[in-house]
């Protein structure tokens, strides 16, 4: 599903949106770098309650198709300035972890 | 084991210890210097994730170092080195899940015991030198393969 379809499904707020064709076939949630590094695959969206630079760094290197921050956290602008700067896209979700993740799930694999 | 390639690229990036704002530039421009010289993509992917796990260590342990970075014909190498405390037991700090990092760090997403695993396992070599009081060198080695099949080095899935 292209990620324009999946943002506007979700209702998420968009933040910084410049790859919106990008294709999402998986979604990966975790607030340790380290581990999305090790296991989420590249085109996936991350599901984070991380909000500081290296949330963009690590999507970037991992090549995910974009970052959800959830239950309304909001980066700084040092954050979207990085994303704009690195392409990567950046969303928030209103609602919180499990249940944005559970209503992409449903998206994703009905 | 490795064989004498020539020498394409060798470069010099300085690492400013607890500096989590700029943490994370060291492996992204590191990339972009990768694809700049045609390296395979599996390869730079690989040598992205294993610069930010080492750029990692120096920024959260140490007062600062540098990563060195040598491409060859025939593989990539990365070599951190730092004036930092040291690793006083080099075979627990491989184990996955080891940490010394304090809360404040974890806080942020890191410390979570999987930098040196993330960096053995997107490398093909990984030597560790340490000395407590004196800093670390670590090399690591990320051979090319041409006809690499896409996906592979990736990391296991549990």
């Amino acid at each position: 599903m292209k990620l324009k379809e999946v943002v506007k499904a979700l209702g998420l707020e968009i933040l910084v949106f410049p790859a919106p064709d990008l294709e999402v076939h998986d979604g990966y949630v975790s607030d340790l770098l380290s581990d999305v590094l090790a296991h989420a695959k590249p085109g996936e969206l991350w599901l984070t309650h991380q909000r500081h630079l290296n949330v963009v760094a690590v999507a970037k290197l991992r090549e995910l198709s974009g970052v959800i921050f959830v239950r309304g956290i909001r980066p700084g602008l040092d954050v979207l300035q990085k994303a704009r700067e690195e392409g990567v896209n950046l969303f928030v979700s209103e609602s919180d972890a499990f249940h944005t993740a559970g209503r992409l799930h449903r998206l994703l694999f009905p | 084991m490795i064989s004498p390639a020539p020498l394409r690229h060798r470069e010099i990036f300085p690492v400013a210890g607890l500096d989590l704002e700029r943490a994370g530039t060291v492996s992204t421009e590191v990339q972009r210097v990768l694809r700049k010289l045609g390296v395979e993509p599996e390869v730079v992917r690989r040598a992205g994730i294993v610069c930010f796990e080492g750029e990692m260590n120096i920024v959260l342990y140490t007062p600062g170092g540098r990563i060195i970075l040598l491409v060859y014909d025939d593989r990539v190498e990365l070599i951190f080195s730092d004036q930092g405390p040291g690793i006083p037991d080099i075979e627990l700090a491989r184990q996955p899940g080891y940490s010394t990092a304090p809360n404040w760090a974890r806080e942020l997403g890191f410390g979570s015991g999987m930098g040196i695993p993330n960096m053995e396992t997107n490398s093909d070599k990984l030597e560790i030198r340490s000395r407590p009081g004196e800093g670390t060198v670590i090399r690591a080695v990320i051979l090319r393969r041409r006809n690499e099949t896409e996906g592979s080095g990736e990391g296991p899935r549990p």
